[in-house]
């Protein structure tokens, strides 16, 4: 196939590729900052984007070591960051395998099964998902404070409740995943079924091996957004030791405590892995997206 | 057979611990949370032990996980909408009356200095009340106790320090002392205990006195609040149902409905401007990722999408650090090349521009993948067509490309909308709604969405008027719920 090109092509190749490169560069701005200013040394001291005085002291601090520099002085690491992001990798980790299987038998019933009120519930679950729930923040916050009452791991300032409380987001996951099935010929259960399978050993042994692409995309989404949630964590829990990453950040940059330096290798240390880890996926995020998730 | 015994057994032992809660709640007068945990069992059990509802328990885990964490805390929320409830109207009646009856005040003016003194049958307390030195006989120190105390002299040994006496706080708390002319001590400091007397005591019809001024308030059930006759309140006051009060006062109170205007002008501007910025950004890089002649494709769409990668909770704070007035990077490059410092977060229309600009970073990536999945879909014959024709690339964009990848997109451009519109963690970390609106009497700032203004009156501040939080909570619930219906008819979803 050969295009028709004008002659002004090479020019507004050239264009673009430049037009591309400065705009990168003015992306790549606020990261490159934040990898420079995590090796300065100082809170408040602004400079080239090359530091002229290189120092780990941040470095340190967020890693959870205590710090001493040239004069003798030890500072102390002001946040515990990697509980930080341990918490957060807990939680998320608990939720989205929860939220995996939950949404998993679910889109299996609404994609193979006939049942009353079933195109009710999924058109009212997708209306709902739509309601910001920082909106129901007090409400939740109730209903937590008094189970907490009764079941001690499910209250206020416990994980337990920022697993459960992720739960609630199922809807989207739910439909993706029913996407999915439905493009998937019934014929191959039938027949497993027409050969003496339970409906259960055809779910498990015929449909969800072939659904594993599609599992491992709602995987990450689940973990990326619950990893991300921040409304809830913070109404939910109090005690320093006890927040998630997305919570804690937030206390380096008090007006009155403004720990720059600090917070910036913090921000690389706890938000590297998490960009890496969507860079690896996105191919499989991509596909994902249209079905669900919005951000920005 | 077992098997059958086992179910059974474990949907027993479910059902059992599920009645103790209701049970609990129920006794706690929290009727709603018994309510809903009462139909959250029944519905339960009602979908694993009926055969013909065996499709329903594979949907019923995430159904009731919406029920609950969901649609019960939304209709929860418009509920508190029409009562008064914020932190001075927090309690049950119940609760309210017990707290101002246990309220006391010391009667008269005599207090008792005490030692303690730990002997082996257990403590014994001795007063040194008005010239003579009162003695009590051993006791325990667990939970209420009384024990009469007599002329006597201390026990043999030292009393106990003060740090002691501190660790044993809460159990003298309880403590009651009898004199010998029946008045009763309770301890009024850490060194000492004096006659303390109830302030209020409650006659027939729920009505309190004071009885120190003889005062009477009767308890007023409209406004929620113990009054004299002249309108004298005594706080705490109880949540009561006050019909559409809120709502009337977010119409008629021109200091929270004008700041209420203003923000939710600025919410539609923010969220059409950051879809409209976010869409012509993201479909101009696709469009120049989607050309055959440009190479290196990968580097450029890794680079592209990499504010979408980082956590938006870390790059929001590290654009905080790098607009900040004084010792922020942006303004240091600004005042280099052009000389000037802007006042990004005291300036309304800068923090709005900053907000803009900071959305427009986060969010261009996802339009951008969004178009470029769209742009796959029209055939390459039109834009070959158009060539032979000898029509530029922006008469493609405008007359091909543009106009077919509208309809798919329409749908993810009301999400995308609805999502702005309610984009608490941006404004939470950026500028937490500051500067804030000049004469508002709630937390209102300029660059304040509406979901981060509700969130404010309800958990920010001295205020905490969770009534009419959740009255503008139920308003922004109208509007979003009317987006996603118009969402779900544009983007024709069959079940």
């Amino acid at each position: 196939m050969a295009m028709v090109e004008p002659r002004s092509t090479k020019y507004r190749v050239l264009a673009s590729h430049l037009g591309l490169l400065c705009f990168i560069a003015l992306i790549l701005f606020p990261l490159l900052m934040v990898i420079s200013i995590s090796f300065r040394s100082g809170n408040f001291a602004t400079g080239s984007l090359l530091p002229e005085t290189p120092s780990l002291e941040h470095w340190s601090l967020a890693l959870g070591i205590p710090y001493t520099d040239a004069a003798g002085n030890v500072t102390q690491p002001p946040f515990p960051v990697l509980l930080w992001l341990w918490n957060s990798i807990k939680v998320a980790v608990i939720s989205s395998v929860l939220i995996l299987a939950l949404s998993t038998t679910a889109a299996y019933a609404f994609a193979r099964m006939r049942f009353a009120g079933k195109g009710f519930v999924l058109k009212s679950m997708l209306i709902f998902q739509m309601f910001p729930p920082v909106l129901s923040l007090v409400a939740l916050y109730a209903l937590f404070d008094e189970i907490g009452n009764h079941v001690s791991w499910l209250g206020l300032n416990t994980h337990g409740a920022v697993i459960v409380a992720s739960l609630g987001g199922m809807a989207l996951h739910i439909w993706t995943i029913k996407g999915y099935f439905d493009s998937i010929d019934r014929s191959l259960e039938e027949a497993a079924i027409v050969d003496g399978a339970t409906t259960w050993q055809a779910f498990r042994y015929i449909l969800l091996p072939l659904s594993v692409p599609i599992l491992m995309v709602v995987f990450i989404l689940a973990f990326i957004m619950t990893i991300m949630e921040y409304p809830m964590a913070s109404i939910l829990l109090v005690d320093t030791d006890k927040l998630t990453l997305a919570v804690g950040a937030q206390q380096y940059l008090y007006e009155q405590n403004y720990l720059w330096g600090d917070f910036a290798a913090a921000a690389v240390l706890s938000g590297l892995p998490i960009t890496l880890i969507f860079l690896y996926c996105q191919k499989w995020i991509v596909g994902g997206l249209t079905a669900g998730g919005v951000k920005g | 057979m077992s098997r059958n015994l086992l179910k059974w057994g474990v949907l027993a032992a479910v059902v059992g611990m599920a009645l103790y809660l209701i049970f609990a709640l129920y006794a706690q007068r929290e009727f709603v949370f018994a309510m809903l945990f009462l139909v959250l069992t029944a519905s339960a059990v009602f979908v694993f032990v009926n055969r013909r509802m065996y499709a329903h328990r594979y949907i019923y885990p995430a159904v009731a996980g919406m029920a609950v964490f969901v649609v019960f805390p939304l209709l929860y929320t418009v509920g508190i909408g029409f009562t008064n409830y914020s932190a001075s109207n927090l309690l049950s009646f119940e609760r309210v009356q017990e707290n101002l009856l246990g309220r006391s005040y010391q009667s008269e003016s005599a207090r008792y200095p005490y030692e303690l003194y730990q002997t082996g049958e257990g403590y014994v307390m001795v007063l040194e009340g008005q010239g003579r030195s009162l003695r009590s006989a051993p006791f325990q120190l667990d939970g209420e106790t009384t024990v009469g105390v007599e002329p006597g002299v201390a026990p043999a040994g030292e009393p106990l320090q003060i740090r002691d006496i501190i660790q044993q706080r809460d159990a003298l708390k309880s403590l009651s002392l009898t004199l010998e002319d029946g008045r009763e001590l309770t301890m009024a400091s850490l060194r000492a205990f004096a006659a303390i007397q109830p302030l209020y005591e409650k006659s027939g019809n729920d009505t309190l006195t004071n009885t120190r001024t003889g005062e009477v308030y009767f308890p007023n059930n409209d406004a929620g609040f113990y009054e004299t006759a002249e309108g004298e309140r005594l706080v705490p006051g109880w949540t009561v149902n006050t019909g559409w009060d809120n709502y009337l006062k977010v119409i008629t109170d021109p200091s929270i409905s004008g700041p209420f205007v203003q923000i939710f002008i600025w919410t539609l501007l923010f969220s059409v401007g950051t879809v409209v910025f976010t869409l012509v950004l993201g479909l101009l890089l696709a469009n120049l990722l989607q050309w055959d002649q440009i190479r290196a494709k990968g580097f450029y769409r890794t680079m592209l999408i990499l504010p979408y990668a980082v956590p938006a909770f870390i790059s929001i704070l590290v654009f905080k650090g790098l607009f900040n007035q004084n010792f922020g990077e942006i303004n240091l490059v600004l005042e280099n090349l052009f000389g000037m410092r802007p006042d990004w977060f005291s300036d309304p229309a800068m923090a709005r521009t900053m907000i803009l600009i900071v959305n427009t970073w986060l969010g261009y990536p996802y339009m951008m993948l969004l178009c470029m999945g769209l742009l796959q879909a029209i055939p390459r014959d039109l834009y070959e067509a158009s060539a032979m024709d000898g029509a530029g690339p922006i008469n493609n964009l405008m007359n091909i490309t543009f106009p077919l990848i509208l309809k798919p997109l329409a749908p993810l451009l009301i999400a995308s909308f609805a999502f702005n519109f309610n984009n608490f963690v941006l404004i939470a970390l950026l500028t937490g709604g500051a500067p804030d609106i000049i004469g508002a009497s709630t937390p209102a700032g300029t660059t304040d969405l509406l979901v981060s203004y509700t969130y404010r009156i309800a958990f920010q501040d001295s205020g905490q008027n969770f009534g009419l939080a959740a009255a503008i909570a139920t308003v922004i619930f109208l509007v979003v719920g009317a987006l996603s219906l118009i969402n779900l008819k544009l983007s024709k979803v069959k079940v």
